[in-house]
């Protein structure tokens, strides 16, 4: 889809990240969606618009309510957990666009920590009828329950396929935790860890040690997009949406893609990356960060691979070379990641995104002009790629 | 208490908000009723019933009535008259007695400004019956859902068959099953038995965290079956350091639990 100078993300919001929000999730929606409107300079009257994951808790209406909407005309939800954190955009985009509404507020509001634990081995929904619970019927009796087991399959056949190591994914862990110490928002502020650390973290699910996993956070975070005209009467820089893409193929599956040819990949990202180029206008070569969905360290290597920073089976050396981390040619994650900040289904990779295009990361890149920001690998998935205003 | 009516905060003739009321009828520290009040037990009743053999008391009803404000400085005191007693009753509880008492609260002038209708239920607890304990019952595996598409797959492993969905137009086999065939869009399956045999295409060890009734470390592997589909279930008889990708492995069926078989993998030599 090309939005080139027609969607702008004008405002980010979040709450604070933490184990125990000690708040409901409903509330940590609000006060993030408020700060992002804050931020944008847009009154809660104007939102007309609202999208979030199908996974959030709390509904559209109640947050528009909330934080002053008086009509909605668009609301739209995107499936599959966390490979749903780039659809709300794509739809903002094509509501925005055909004109059924002009300001949408994207959310995501999560007691992941202090409430239901992703990782913690129960189903969201035991009702026999629930697609959840017909497709998990065929690994959960075995014991097969965690998000992380289950990409766990993939990694292991990468290992085997392309000779990567348990280190190679701990050298991913060690750089976001590195940009994470100097974030003061982030969980992991100031607590890097070495590869050491990491090579004596216990295995959760082999060949996952603790510290390939991303966190459980408490939180929420929240975007306002809009249209080209109305971006242009606010304060705030806009940062324009240069192209927005979802993906899903036969061999998608709910977090088990394990019945295609190959499993090495997140054959959803190779299907979507050269249009999403295309429709940007530039090549691999242009983007100069990358806010990769780091649910696992595992998932970073196939990515940077099927986005074409480099070629199959080489990301471990790419990233061995330093070339994601502080100082890199593509530094990966300034904000620490799902892995150094905070959980939040993707969301908050998106806000730092944001805020590197707009000059205000607190690991500023000199002149960033182009981000990709993915979403969630192992399901239906998206991608998209940001441009600063002025480039 | 969280009121805030200014009828009981603000101007010249604040009030008292017509709650707690049963407080009035308390004894003090020193174990005395407020001062004009009855000083009988108002529970004797409820004593003389233990003394008969029940024992068991439960609340069931508090109805209360206030007809007027009161004010700061109004002293109060309070009569109790055991009203009704049922006469025995059966209930899922045991049998017993409906009691209720009414408490009549009067201000320093004797005027009634509050009623109270409380029933109790005494009864004879039941005595319980050897094995008839409460088991907690051992924590268990999911079970699956077992629907119109899957059935077949389910049964076929409680009957010691490990089934493959088969199209009946194209002959495509899947796993795992669904209605309609991907390839030609038919809705005609049928199923072959496979031998089970295949090779491990992918596999992991889940040491963390440690979900009741499994045994850890669970070693889970990605078979690709000899017959051409894949399949997710346990691997049995390995140490994880032994496990390796394309060792060849045969799946033996085995009840797990009740109503439920599973598919279980052990690698055999190639």
């Amino acid at each position: 889809m090309q939005t080139e100078k027609h969607i702008a993300i004008v405002g980010i919001g979040a709450t604070e990240f933490s184990k125990n929000s000690r708040r409901s999730e409903m509330q940590l929606a609000c006060e993030a969606a408020l700060a992002a409107l804050q931020d944008a300079g847009i009154q809660g009257a104007q939102v007309d618009g609202m999208a979030t994951l199908s996974m959030d808790n709390n509904w559209e209406i109640d947050v528009h309510r909330q934080i002053g909407g008086q009509q909605l005309n668009f609301f739209a939800r995107t499936q599959y957990g966390g490979g749903g954190s780039i659809g709300p955009f794509a739809h903002a985009c094509s509501a925005i666009q055909t004109g059924q509404c002009e300001t949408v507020v994207i959310f995501r509001g999560m007691n992941e920590r202090s409430g239901l634990r992703f990782g913690g081995g129960q189903i969201m929904n035991m009702n026999a009828l629930n697609p959840d619970m017909i497709h998990f019927s065929h690994y959960f009796p075995c014991g097969f329950m965690t998000p992380a087991g289950w990409i766990a399959l993939a990694a292991r056949r990468y290992m085997h396929e392309y000779g990567a190591t348990s280190e190679d994914f701990g050298r991913i862990a060690v750089s976001f935790r590195d940009f994470a110490s100097t974030n003061p928002k982030a969980f992991f502020y100031e607590r890097p860890i070495t590869l050491a650390h990491h090579q004596a973290s216990r295995v959760i699910a082999d060949p996952l040690r603790l510290f390939d996993c991303c966190q459980e956070s408490d939180g929420a975070v929240a975007f306002v997009l809009t249209s080209a005209a109305r971006a242009r009467d606010l304060d705030t820089e806009p940062v324009w949406i240069a192209s927005v893409a979802q993906r899903a193929l036969p061999t998608s599956r709910q977090v088990t893609p394990f019945y295609g040819d190959s499993i090495t990949h997140f054959s959803e990202f190779d299907a979507m990356a050269d249009e999403l180029y295309r429709c940007a206008d530039i090549s691999p070569a242009d983007i100069d960060l990358a806010c990769l969905y780091d649910h696992f360290t595992s998932a970073v290597l196939p990515q940077l691979e099927s986005f074409g920073f480099c070629a199959r089976g080489e990301a471990k050396d790419f990233v061995k070379d330093g070339h994601i981390s502080r100082g890199g040619k593509l530094p990966v994650n300034t904000h620490g990641g799902q892995i150094g900040e905070a959980y939040i289904h993707g969301l908050n990779g998106m806000a730092e995104a944001v805020r590197q295009l707009r000059g205000s990361s607190v690991n500023q890149l000199p002149g960033a002009d182009h981000a990709l920001v993915t979403a969630g690998p192992g399901v239906p998935t998206g991608a998209a790629i940001l441009r600063r205003a002025a480039a | 208490m969280g009121d805030n009516n200014s009828l009981y905060l603000e101007g010249k003739q604040v009030v008292a908000p017509p709650t707690m009321l049963q407080m009035w009828t308390f004894r003090d520290v020193h174990g005395k009723y407020a001062p004009g009040s009855t000083d009988q037990d108002t529970y004797e009743v409820l004593t003389r019933f233990n003394e008969f053999g029940f024992s068991g008391s439960v609340a069931v009803s508090y109805d209360q009535t206030y007809h007027n404000y009161l004010a700061e400085g109004d002293l109060v005191h309070s009569y109790s008259t055991i009203s009704e007693i049922s006469d025995l009753k059966s209930t899922r509880l045991g049998e017993g007695c409906f009691v209720t008492e009414l408490a009549e609260y009067y201000d320093a002038n004797d005027v009634l400004f509050g009623e109270a209708c409380i029933t109790y239920f005494k009864y004879r607890i039941p005595e319980k019956k050897p094995g008839k304990v409460s088991k907690i019952e051992p924590p268990k595996r999911i079970s699956p859902v077992e629907n119109h598409d899957s059935k077949h797959f389910w049964q076929g492993l409680r009957d010691g068959k490990l089934l493959i969905q088969q199209c009946q137009q194209c002959g495509t086999l899947r796993h795992p099953p669904q209605p309609m065939c991907e390839a030609c869009q038919s809705l005609r399956w049928s199923t072959i038995e496979s031998t089970g045999k295949g090779s491990i295409y992918s596999y992991t060890v889940m040491h963390y965290p440690e979900i009741p009734p499994f045994d850890y470390p669970n070693a889970i592997v990605l078979v690709d079956l000899d017959e051409g589909v894949r399949l997710v279930s346990q691997l049995r008889g390995s140490e994880p350091e032994n496990i390796a990708i394309g060792q060849r492995v045969q799946a033996w069926i085995e009840p797990v639990q009740e109503n439920l078989s599973l598919p279980i993998f052990e690698v055999i030599k190639a």
